[in-house]
């Protein structure tokens, strides 16, 4: 088993890419056969990860295992360098679900213009992206993947997007909502990248003024962590927080993703939620905070006010939304604030309340979109005034919102509970060093916006699920779930209890690298 | 008389002897078997290739001439890139050219006799055969923009490079003799070693000749505030020229501007520091902001290549501001010039064959695109983006080098002249999106373009899939890059 062990990192992050060339290959209008191919990828790439969490050391989950590290851009110092460890298992094996899930939802649902083939195309590349993020361990390679992402959400938003024309501050005509969504989901994402890279190189040459050679590989760079200090780590933190921060998205940041959730088609969205947004918050865990402890915890507290702004924000900004859609998405923002909450604590349950919190948001908002998307699908519309009484009219789905909407506002049982609980639970104790005042008060206003969750979840509920159906569907036949939905779907209901009843299905895996984490970036201070 | 190695000359002689035979079989070719012309060309340029490589195989370096040419790794380097370049120029130009149906020999000879000038000056390692082979360069690109005669807009093209080129000429010839005139020296090395021999370092009238110097390579690389001419330029020249201003013709000021301030130079950069700081910084952010507003994607290109060369001149400031910073900053140049012809030719290439079809160059013409002719479509959005800046594709190696090469200087100058390119980088992305968007994202016109193309569509192809193949390999294998890199630093002495 060897060659797994060395291939199967390389195999789940690159067999997707060489399923989108195979599949170039296969003509356009031979759709049943694209979907099939993309299909058995996509499956034979979860049936890896799914190997490789099988096969993973629980016991020494704090190490890197089935690691590669080949040299690539030597003349720069850039290799080829992947592992994984407690913290990014979850999260790489969530993603390789999630494809799956998408490929078969998308089995019968797709949005004009249509063309499975370019769709299909589009989204392995993305898994490719994603599942890369998650296992790179050289900041080149990191940067290479983050980016790769990028483009294929472009086109999914741009080609399969919405098409409604909307009136947009600051544009003499009205344009369509696809058109601006893509370009701003872009332009956002890539100024903070860009000062992202700029911090990565930073960091490279100042890995060598210990008298070694200067390297962008994550590890090494954590272990010349004490290089690192003064304005010089402010700044990179800095450069590095902007391009995290977009993607997460923090608050004020966040203005892409209202607009780009709501105009991605449905699978779009669904990745968006799942696993683009994890991509932010994940690189504070495994790059910003390791490699700058130190300066980390100065940025501590202001990433805890962003993050509480972002959880009660988020939830003020749902209550104002007409469009189901759109509701989700700005549910988004809060609930990566619990998760940025979490990580800003700087502790072992903070940070794993993150993790837990990732894991939970991607299940349950995944989820959520693919019933924003199929109610769309269903009725045509997604305001919430014409919609109402869907229970009455398709009471499995309706059934299933209801399921979903209670994981959301962190109904106890549930996946979504154990991410804000931990969340809160962190800011009561945060690392020694931080202001225990500062955090408690930033734990009763994030506390405040859990009950603006559940406040907006219940109301979203009240005036999609309940009620009577409007008269404008009367008469109508309304189809239930469908065969393909159901399928895409139960997976993430099974695990939204399984998480739920059980966290130690994702905690048993992070804890002890989170702990080795804190442990080894945070000792000198006692933590 | 001198010993001349035939070897270190042969590809120039290839080229030379290529020009002629051209020259000669043009006047006895009927019309209609012209396109004879243009596969003469094309064989002399690929046989040139020949020796390049087995000099770059033995690694010999030769001198001729009291070390005035020289052909070293730096020049065999640059060689092989005029020639490819040269060559991806020539299989866009057939089509075009032929349809066209005039001077078709002159034509290529005029493309080889400016390949020829741009292959001497990469061993040029005096002021004077640096100039010649500059002009030679350039001179025959006035006769090419004005290819259309019939066409007001050619016209213009042509008078305005003309005139320009001619000022920016005597400038830098100026500038040369005042440099000349200080130090007594023509050779790069002799005005190199009597600058610091004579401590002449930080001499005002040094730093007038630098200056002038600068502004006339400026013009070269139409930096800003020497633009003017080539947005104009370049919308009026025929597109296959306006390919080759783009890149060779660039690449030739670039290529001089590196032998003269790395070989001549290096020890003065007080003065051409600062000076390409600012028009580095400027560079990027003016042709940037005026590129927004472009919807005539030739002259969008010009503005982008105008931005292009304030991204390659930003690793010459980190070079003058990092003590050590000379050698990454040429390699991270050469790396950037390398990886911008190849995307940038293939952007024109696309250009070309869709602006054949569609029959205009305003960018709301070209919508929808991506849904009648996938192939262009998919190879306008790659080179697009490549020029963008965007990974996996080889564009980002570029910027990459060129952020690192002034982030080597940890001082505040790097820092920002990284934070504005890095800016830059961001608002070149909607430029470059916006036409990728109107190829892809919007409604094809009720009224499809029809593929009327009757010429031959081989050669034109075949340029757009060797400069796709390059763009995808070296953006996931930068490393292939960096070997063009490494082997020209070895210029910095």
């Amino acid at each position: 088993m060897d060659l797994l062990d060395s291939w199967a990192l390389t195999l789940i992050v690159f067999l997707p890419l060489v399923g989108a060339l195979v599949a170039l290959a296969i003509p356009k209008e031979r759709e049943e056969a694209v979907k099939q191919w993309t299909l058995l990828v996509s499956v034979v790439t979860l049936v890896l990860a799914v190997v490789v969490a099988a096969r993973f050391d629980f016991g020494a989950a704090a190490g890197f295992q089935f690691e590669v590290d080949l040299p690539w851009i030597s003349a720069i110092g850039a290799n080829y360098h992947i592992g994984i460890d407690g913290i990014s298992l979850p999260l790489l094996v969530l993603s390789a679900l999630v494809v799956v899930l998408c490929v078969i939802y998308s089995w019968q649902h797709w949005d004009e213009p249509r063309n499975p083939r370019a769709f299909l195309i589009l989204m392995m590349i993305l898994a490719t992206g994603m599942n890369g993020t998650f296992v790179a361990l050289d900041l080149v390679l990191f940067f290479i993947f983050f980016e790769l992402v990028l483009l294929p959400m472009y086109f999914m938003i741009g080609i399969w997007g919405d098409r409604t024309m909307r009136k947009i501050p600051g544009f003499r005509k009205e344009v369509e909502t696809r058109l601006y969504a893509a370009i701003k989901f872009f332009i956002f994402t890539l100024f903070g990248s860009a000062f992202m890279l700029l911090g990565f190189l930073a960091l490279y040459f100042k890995s060598g003024s210990g008298g070694q050679q200067s390297t962008f590989d994550i590890p090494e760079l954590i272990a010349r962590g004490h290089l690192f200090e003064g304005t010089f780590a402010w700044l990179v933190f800095g450069a590095m927080f902007l391009g995290f921060a977009v993607k997460v998205p923090m608050w004020p940041f966040h203005t892409w993703l209202p607009d780009a959730h709501t105009a991605a088609p449905t699978v779009g969205s669904v990745l968006l939620a799942a696993i683009l947004l994890k991509l932010g918050s994940y690189a504070f865990i495994r790059i910003a905070i390791p490699i700058l402890p130190e300066t980390a915890r100065d940025w501590a507290p202001a990433i805890a006010v962003l993050a509480v702004i972002g959880i009660i924000y988020g939830s003020l900004a749902c209550l104002a939304q007409t469009d189901v859609k759109r509701l989700i998405a700005f549910s988004s923002v809060g609930h990566m604030g619990f998760v940025m909450l979490g990580i800003a604590t700087l502790t072992e349950v903070g940070i794993n309340a993150a993790i837990i919190g990732m894991v939970a948001h991607g299940l349950i908002t995944g989820l959520l979109f693919f019933l924003a998307g199929s109610i769309h699908h269903r009725y045509h519309t997604r305001e919430m005034s014409r919609l109402g009484g869907n229970l009455k009219l398709m009471p499995v789905m309706g059934g299933i919102l209801g399921f979903t909407a209670m994981a959301s506002l962190g109904l106890p049982g549930l996946a979504g509970f154990w991410g804000e609980f931990m969340a809160l639970l962190g800011s009561y104790q945060p690392l020694p060093g931080l202001s225990t005042s500062f955090f408690r008060t930033a734990m009763v206003i994030g506390a405040i916006g859990t009950v603006l969750t559940a406040g907006y979840m219940l109301w979203m509920l009240q005036k999609v699920n309940l009620g009577e159906p409007s008269d404008e569907w009367a008469g109508q036949e309304f189809q239930d779930v469908d065969r393909y939905e159901m399928v895409a779907w139960a997976p993430l209901i099974v695990l939204i209890v399984a998480v739920g009843v059980y966290p130690k299905l994702v905690l048993g895996v992070t804890t002890d690298a989170v702990v080795g984490l804190v442990e080894s970036a945070f000792r000198a201070v006692g933590g | 008389m001198p010993r001349i190695d035939w070897l270190a000359i042969a590809p120039e002689v290839v080229v030379a002897a290529a020009l002629l035979v051209v020259l000669a079989v043009d006047l006895f070719l009927p019309r209609e078997r012209k396109y004879w012309v243009a596969a003469l060309a094309v064989v002399g340029t690929t046989l040139a290739m020949v020796p390049v490589i087995l000099m770059a195989v033995s690694g010999d370096n030769y001198s001729m001439f009291d070390g005035s040419y020289v052909v070293d790794e730096f020049a065999l380097v640059l060689k092989g890139v005029f020639l490819v370049a040269g060559y991806l120029v020539l299989l866009i130009s057939v089509s075009y050219i032929e349809s066209d149906r005039y001077y078709q020999g002159e034509y290529y000879l005029l493309l080889l006799s400016s390949l020829l000038g741009s292959m001497v000056l990469t061993s040029a390692r005096d002021l004077v055969v640096l100039f010649v082979a500059l002009e030679l360069t350039t001179g025959p690109l006035f006769l090419l923009a004005g290819w259309r005669k019939g066409d007001l807009r050619s016209n213009e093209a042509s008078l305005k490079f003309f005139i320009i080129g001619v000022l920016s000429t005597g400038l830098m010839l100026y500038g040369m003799s005042l440099l000349f005139g200080l130090t007594g020296e023509l050779s790069f090395d002799g005005i190199r070693e009597a600058i610091s021999a004579g401590g002449m370092a930080s001499e005002p009238v040094l730093g007038l000749a630098v200056l002038l110097i600068l502004v006339g390579f400026g013009f070269k690389v139409s930096a800003v505030p020497f633009h003017f001419w080539a947005p104009d330029t370049y919308q009026g020249s025929p597109p296959p020229v306006t390919a080759y201003l783009s890149v060779s013709s660039k690449l030739a000021g670039f290529v001089a501007m590196l032998a003269v301030i790395y070989l001549a130079l290096p020890a003065v950069t007080d003065f051409w520091g600062p000076a390409l700081w600012l028009m580095a910084a400027v560079s990027m952010t003016v042709a940037n902001l005026s590129a927004l507003r472009q919807s005539h994607l030739i002259r969008l290109l010009a503005y982008s290549s105008v931005a292009q060369a304030g991204f390659m001149l930003v690793p010459f400031a980190g070079g003058a501001i990092a003590t050590d910073g000379l050698s990454e900053g040429l390699g991270a140049t050469v790396i950037y010039l390398v990886i911008y012809a190849v995307m940038n030719l293939g952007a024109f290439a696309v250009v070309i064959a869709g602006g054949r079809r569609i029959g205009s160059y305003e960018i709301p013409d070209w919508r929808g695109l991506g849904s009648y002719s996938p192939r262009l479509g998919v190879m306008l959005a790659v080179f697009f983006l490549s020029l963008a800046g965007l990974p996996p594709l080889a564009g980002w190696f570029a910027k990459f080098v060129m952020f690192r090469a002034v982030l080597i200087s940890t001082g505040p100058a790097g820092v920002w002249l990284a934070v504005i390119a890095a800016v830059n980088a961001v608002v070149a992305f909607y430029y470059y999106a916006r036409v990728v968007k109107s190829a892809w994202f919007d409604e094809a016109p009720d009224k499809i373009p029809e593929d009327t193309e009757t010429g031959p569509t081989g050669p034109l192809s075949l340029a757009m899939g060797l400069a796709l193949v390059v763009v995808l390999v070296v953006g996931v294998f930068p490393g292939l890059a960096t070997f063009f890199g490494d082997a020209a630093a070895a210029l910095v002495p």
